[in-house]
C-alpha cells in the first residue's frame, strides 16, 4: 500500500479538525497530510461579535495555527494560488506545488463589499476584525438616531449573528443612557425575523418588547452613503444615522480561479458525501460549498468529522458508510445575559428552548474553551 | 397551492431539502439573484412552510411565479426573474 498525500486547503476549523483526526487515525505510512493556510493565523470568528462593545480585542480570538496541529501534519503558510485538477497539484503563489491524492477544499468564504454598490463607503460590519473595531469606534461616537441593522447579501456566515448584533446594541445603548434617543430596526430578507420559524416566535415578541422595530422582506440592493439611504430589492427605501450590515460573501478567489464555483464562488458539493461534485477525489467543507446548512463553525466542524472518517475508510478499505446528515449546533444570544441554543440536522428541525441565563454562559464557556475542544477533536 | 401543469425548463436547481437554516426561501432568493433577467430557478423543499413563504415572496419581490410542483416527499417550486 502506498501512502496517502493529503492536502487540506484551509486551517480553519474545519481544515484544521480533519487534518488532526487523519494524523491520529493514520499512522505515517499510510497518509502524510499538509495544510496550506494563508496566514497561519488560527481565528475564532465569532468572538468579533463582542469587539464593537468592548469585548475583548480581535487578537484574544487569534492563535498560531501551528500550536493547534499535531506534529505528524504539515503545516505551509502561503497563498494557493491554483488548483490543477489534472495533475493533482496545488501551485503556490511564490512558485511551489504540492502534490495531492487527496485534496480537502476548506477554503472558507471571502468578504465582497464591492458586490453591493455603495455598501463599503456606507454600512458598517463585525466580520473582520478592522471593522469590528472601526464599528466600535463609531459606536462609541454615536450619539442617538436611526440605526438599522441587516444584511446586504445572502448567503452569509452565522444566520443568527445580526440578531445577536440587535439585542447586544439594544443592551449596550441602555448601559449609555442613548436608548431612548435611539430607533433601532431588524431587517430581514423573509417574511420573519428569523429564517426558522420557531426561532422567529420567540425572538418577535423578544424584539418588540425591548422597542426594537422589524422590517420583513429587505433584500439590500444599493446603499447610498451620501444621503444616508438604502434600498431593497423589493423596492423599499430607508434613511439611517448607523447602517450596520453583514458583507456580502463569496467562494475564495482561489476556487473561483480553479474554476471550482458556482456563479457566487460556492463549491458544489455532495450534501451527504461531501465529495465535490466534478471531481470526488476532492472533499469541501465548511463556509466554502454549496451544502444547503448554515455557514458557521459547527457545520464545519461536524463535515470535517465526516470528511476525515471517510477518508480514513478509504484508506484502510474499511466500509465507508460515513455522511453528513446536515447537523448544525450553535447559540443565539438575546442580549442581557441571555440565550438559547439551535440543534437540527437534515431530517430534524430545531426546537430552540426560551433563551435563558445557563445558555449565555454555556457559550462563553464555548468561546474559551473553543481552542481545547474542537481542533483537536474531542469533541 | 399545488399545480399539476407541465414543469417549465429550469435554468438553475437548488436542493434545500432538510434545511432549516439558511432555508428554502433563502437559497430561492440566492438563486434568483444568481440568474440573469428572465432566468428561471426550481429550489426543491420537503418543509410545510414554503408553501406559504416562498409565494409571498416571488408576489413581494414582483417576480413570476411559475408554479409548485408535488414530487414524492418534496415539492419544486419554479420562479421567473423578472427585473
Amino acid at each position: 500500500m502506498s501512502k496517502r498525500e493529503i492536502v487540506v486547503l484551509g486551517g480553519g476549523v474545519g481544515g484544521t479538525l480533519v487534518a488532526n483526526m487523519l494524523a491520529r487515525k493514520l499512522d505515517r505510512r499510510q497518509a502524510h497530510v499538509t495544510v496550506i493556510d494563508r496566514t497561519g493565523r488560527h481565528v475564532y470568528q465569532p468572538g468579533w461579535l463582542y469587539v464593537p462593545f468592548g469585548g475583548p480585542p480581535p487578537k484574544r480570538w487569534e492563535r498560531p495555527e501551528r500550536g493547534l496541529l499535531s506534529r505528524k501534519v504539515d503545516l505551509v503558510v502561503g497563498e494557493a494560488q491554483h488548483i490543477d485538477r489534472d495533475a493533482h497539484q496545488v501551485k503556490m503563489a511564490d512558485g511551489t506545488s504540492y502534490a495531492y491524492d487527496n485534496l480537502v477544499l476548506a477554503t472558507g468564504a471571502w468578504l465582497a463589499p464591492e458586490a453591493v454598490p455603495g455598501y463599503a463607503e456606507g454600512a458598517h460590519h463585525f466580520y473582520s476584525p478592522d471593522a469590528a473595531v472601526r464599528l466600535g469606534e463609531a459606536l462609541g461616537a454615536f450619539q442617538g438616531g436611526k440605526v438599522l441593522i441587516g444584511v446586504a447579501d445572502i448567503p452569509y456566515k452565522c444566520p443568527p449573528a445580526p440578531l445577536e448584533f440587535t439585542f447586544l446594541l439594544d443592551e449596550y445603548l441602555r448601559k449609555r443612557g442613548l436608548r431612548e434617543r435611539t430607533e433601532i430596526t431588524y431587517l430581514s430578507p423573509i417574511n420573519r425575523v428569523f429564517t426558522i420559524e420557531s426561532v422567529s416566535t420567540f425572538v418577535t415578541p423578544l424584539l418588540e418588547k425591548r422597542g426594537i422595530q422589524h422590517e420583513e422582506f429587505f433584500n439590500t440592493e444599493s446603499v447610498d452613503p451620501e444621503k444616508k439611504t438604502v434600498t431593497s430589492m423589493e423596492g423599499t427605501e430607508l434613511d439611517y444615522d448607523l447602517l450596520v450590515l453583514v458583507p456580502p460573501h463569496r467562494g475564495v478567489p482561489l476556487v473561483v480561479d480553479s474554476g471550482l464555483g458556482d456563479a457566487q464562488g460556492w463549491i458544489p458539493t455532495d450534501k451527504q458525501t461531501l465529495q465535490v461534485k466534478v471531481d470526488p477525489s476532492m472533499y469541501a467543507i465548511g463556509d466554502g460549498t454549496d451544502v444547503p446548512v448554515s455557514k458557521s463553525g459547527s457545520a464545519a466542524h461536524f463535515e470535517a468529522r465526516v470528511v476525515a472518517e471517510r477518508l480514513v475508510s478509504d484508506i484502510t478499505g474499511s466500509p465507508n458508510e460515513h455522511v453528513y446528515d446536515g447537523r448544525v449546533m450553535c447559540f443565539l444570544e438575546t442580549g442581557h445575559g441571555q440565550a438559547s441554543q439551535l440543534s437540527f440536522d437534515y431530517h430534524h428541525a430545531p426546537r430552540p428552548p426560551k433563551p435563558n441565563h445557563l445558555y449565555h454562559y454555556e457559550k462563553a464557556l464555548f468561546n474559551h474553551a473553543y481552542w481545547y475542544l474542537v481542533p483537536p477533536g474531542r469533541v | 397551492m399545488t399545480v399539476t401543469t407541465p414543469l417549465p425548463s429550469i435554468d438553475k436547481e437548488i436542493d434545500a431539502r432538510g434545511s432549516f437554516c439558511p432555508g428554502p426561501l433563502l437559497e430561492l432568493i440566492r438563486g434568483v439573484k444568481s440568474v440573469p433577467v428572465g432566468g428561471t430557478v426550481a429550489v426543491l423543499s420537503s418543509d410545510p412552510g414554503s408553501n406559504k413563504d416562498i409565494p409571498l415572496w416571488i408576489q413581494k419581490a414582483r417576480h413570476d411565479y411559475l408554479g409548485a410542483f408535488a414530487e414524492d416527499g418534496y415539492t419544486r417550486f419554479v420562479v421567473r426573474k423578472a427585473h
